[in-house]
């Protein structure tokens, strides 16, 4: 308990002095730049950098942006979050993109208090039991749900078959909450096969929902692995409709999965037709400008991670981190990028989803739910 | 489970296996000749298939060319790593080595990563080895037959150069006893590099039959490939062709028909083939076509 109070002594009185010398505000972002889900950390790091052009400055001082590589690992996670903290001496963080990663992370942010907002981390645990750390998207018992009233609803579907990655705590989430919500429904799921991160063979796991005959398939897996499925799926005659979640929407998709990928839905957090909000017009604008790149939700929710962090800055009027942690906490109806954003006292954001589709090789936007 | 999709599952299980052995080939041609334990063969896999997928895609050269000067641009990089990373420390104990192969493996996984980055590429496929034929209920892509012959075929190359020609002799003879070996007059470094080059070569074909089968380049995605080939290799025999092969068709099939017949194990895929290794481990002790080293 003496060596917490010291701790946070020592950081405010090292803010503190160098409030005095304007020097810049240090911010983590804990991203995985580089293994299996790169494409997630890379677009997120567009998305903060864009977003930092426009509030470049909290309380009179510039914010300084410290990248941490997370190697898409849970063990690299857990370290590269105690270097940001330690040695960095960030004063709150953005990151990371996925469940797992971030559930490893978190840990020592909570016990650090240093606050820590995920863009796109949906698994419930990420979070729970936790004061320090937010996330600015929805969680996946909303995500499932969605997926399985898409499912019957609109596809109408009454069986569904499932493949997820035994591995990652998003797809085993996404996959529990879409089977009670589907069953519930008086749907029926007729099949369930799972692999692990990095498998590239999923003949024999297809083979099985060939012979089930579902009238969809439910994958809520991230991206490379979704591409390969599809791609062995349709080479071995499995047409039917995939649907997938957010993990689905990296442009290595398309690339990867080519034709095998058109007609996959998915579940996501925005799509560029729907923005609304001044923010979000003008977020769009320097984006298209300086990057020129379709804008997908890994960016924009990385960048509205990165604006309410600053709002947060700005109406706590200091950097102590117990204080940020408060704002955060208490922000409501942030005009942000993506849509109204409202942080609940549990550390969730309030949001809308919505459902895209991959059609002549590009992400288009389906409809709107709200859970 | 009916007579079709038990022999479609065969069929996947033989391609996955070909893909293994062909690794494992290689694998087992190092460590035969210098008791080395390669890890870095995996990512060789690894730099083929950058090399190939930028042959075609970047620089427009037709698939053949590409593919074959992938194949020699990675038999020279193995000659290059051995010169410049074993060689130095042949004398030193072999432990020595096999941490200096766990060194080369970072090493260039990290330089993809740095050089290249770490998103995904597509691996562009020839429309030759795209489609399937129908045998009755039973798909058989072509790419499957493909790989197939192509592992054959390499496979009874290798047999031939290893049993036949001089330069296998030499090899042969290196692995018994390095000294005497010498004394004859033989060129060791010459024996070494062709095997570097030989087996290096066989990572590259493997690495783009691999990349058309799952199209997604990426720096790290020579190291499973890589670990179920030594898997593989040990399996069989470590320092065993024919068992390298062997070894890898047993992997690939288990692996597949684990799943096949048990959908609720799929999560513990590699549990099983690595179980079914130490099973033959126990029984087996220098694998399935191994022989007793002579101490």
């Amino acid at each position: 308990m003496h060596r917490v109070f010291l701790m946070i002594t020592a950081l405010c009185l090292g803010t503190l002095s160098c409030a005095m010398a304007a020097e810049p505000i240090n911010v983590g972002a804990l991203l995985p730049m580089t293994g299996s889900v790169a494409a997630f950390g890379q677009m997120a790091w567009e998305g903060i950098n864009t977003a930092k052009k426009i509030e470049p400055e909290a309380l009179g001082r510039p914010i300084e942006i410290k990248l941490a590589d997370t190697k898409s690992e849970k063990v690299d996670s857990a370290n590269a979050v105690s270097r940001l903290i330690e040695k960095e001496k960030v004063v709150a963080i953005i990151g990371e993109m996925i469940s797992g990663n971030t559930i490893a992370a978190s840990d020592h942010a909570e016990r650090s208090k240093i606050p820590m907002i995920s863009p796109t981390a949906t698994n419930p645990l990420v979070n729970q039991g936790k004061k320090y750390v937010f996330r600015v998207c929805f969680i996946d018992p909303e995500q499932g749900q969605v997926a399985a009233r898409l499912a019957l609803d609109q596809l109408h579907a009454k069986t569904a078959a499932i493949i997820y990655d035994i591995s990652q705590d998003y797809c085993v989430g996404l996959k529990t909450f879409f089977q009670r919500e589907f069953t519930k429904g008086g749907g029926k799921i007729l099949a369930e096969t799972m692999y692990k991160m990095g498998d590239r063979d999923f003949t024999a796991q297809l083979s099985r929902l060939k012979a089930a005959k579902p009238d969809i398939i439910y994958a809520p897996i991230y991206y490379t692995e979704l591409a390969l499925i599809a791609k062995q799926a349709r080479e071995m005659g499995l047409d039917v409709t995939i649907l997938a979640g957010d993990g689905a929407q990296a442009p290595e998709l398309v690339q990867l999965g080519g034709k095998a990928v058109e007609g996959l839905y998915f579940t996501a957090h925005f799509h560029e037709d729907t923005i609304n909000t001044p923010m979000g017009k003008k977020f769009y604008e320097l984006f298209k400008k300086e990057i020129g790149k379709e804008l997908d939700s890994y960016t924009a929710q990385s960048a509205d991670a990165y604006f309410i962090l600053v709002d947060a800055i700005k109406r706590a009027g200091s950097t102590d981190p117990v204080k940020i942690r408060e704002a955060i906490s208490s922000t409501k109806d942030f005009e942000g990028l993506t849509g109204k954003i409202t942080i609940k006292p549990d550390g969730n954001a309030i949001k809308a989803m919505v459902v895209n589709k991959v059609q002549d090789g590009k992400f288009v936007y389906v409809t709107t739910i709200v859970p | 489970m009916d007579y079709s999709f038990a022999l479609q599952q065969l069929v996947y299980g033989l391609t996955v296996g070909c893909l293994y052995g062909l690794l494992a080939i290689g694998y087992t041609m190092v460590y035969g000749v210098l008791r080395l334990i390669n890890f870095a063969h995996g990512d060789l896999l690894m730099v083929s298939a950058y090399a190939g997928f930028f042959g075609i895609v970047i620089f427009q050269i037709p698939w053949p060319v590409s593919f074959a000067g992938a194949i020699i641009l990675t038999a020279l990089l193995g000659i290059l790593i051995d010169r410049g990373a074993y060689k130095p420390i042949r004398k030193s104990p072999r432990i020595n080595a096999l941490i200096t192969a766990i060194g080369v493996s970072f090493l260039l996984e990290n330089l993809g990563l740095v050089i290249i980055g770490g998103r995904p590429k597509s691996f562009p496929m020839p429309d030759v080895f795209a489609g399937s034929i129908l045998l009755g209920a039973v798909n058989i892509p072509a790419l499957s037959i493909w790989i197939l012959v192509i592992t054959l075929v390499l496979l009874a190359v290798c047999l031939v150069v290893v049993r036949k020609t001089r330069i296998g002799m030499a090899m042969r003879a290196l692995s018994r006893d390095m000294e005497t070996v010498m004394l004859m007059g033989v060129d060791k470094d010459r024996v070494i590099s062709f095997t570097f080059a030989l087996g290096s070569a066989l990572a590259a074909a493997g690495g783009i039959m691999w990349c058309m089968k799952y199209p997604a380049v990426e720096p790290f995605m020579g190291v499973i490939p890589g670990l179920k080939a030594f898997v593989a290799a040990v399996l069989g025999g470590i320092g065993n062709v024919t068992g390298a092969a062997l070894g890898g068709l047993i992997l690939g099939l288990a692996e597949v028909l684990i799943v096949a017949i048990e959908p609720d194990w799929s999560g513990y895929r590699d549990a099983v083939a690595f179980f079914l290794m130490i099973i033959i481990l126990l029984t087996r002790p220098t694998g399935i076509m191994g022989e007793q080293l002579p101490d």
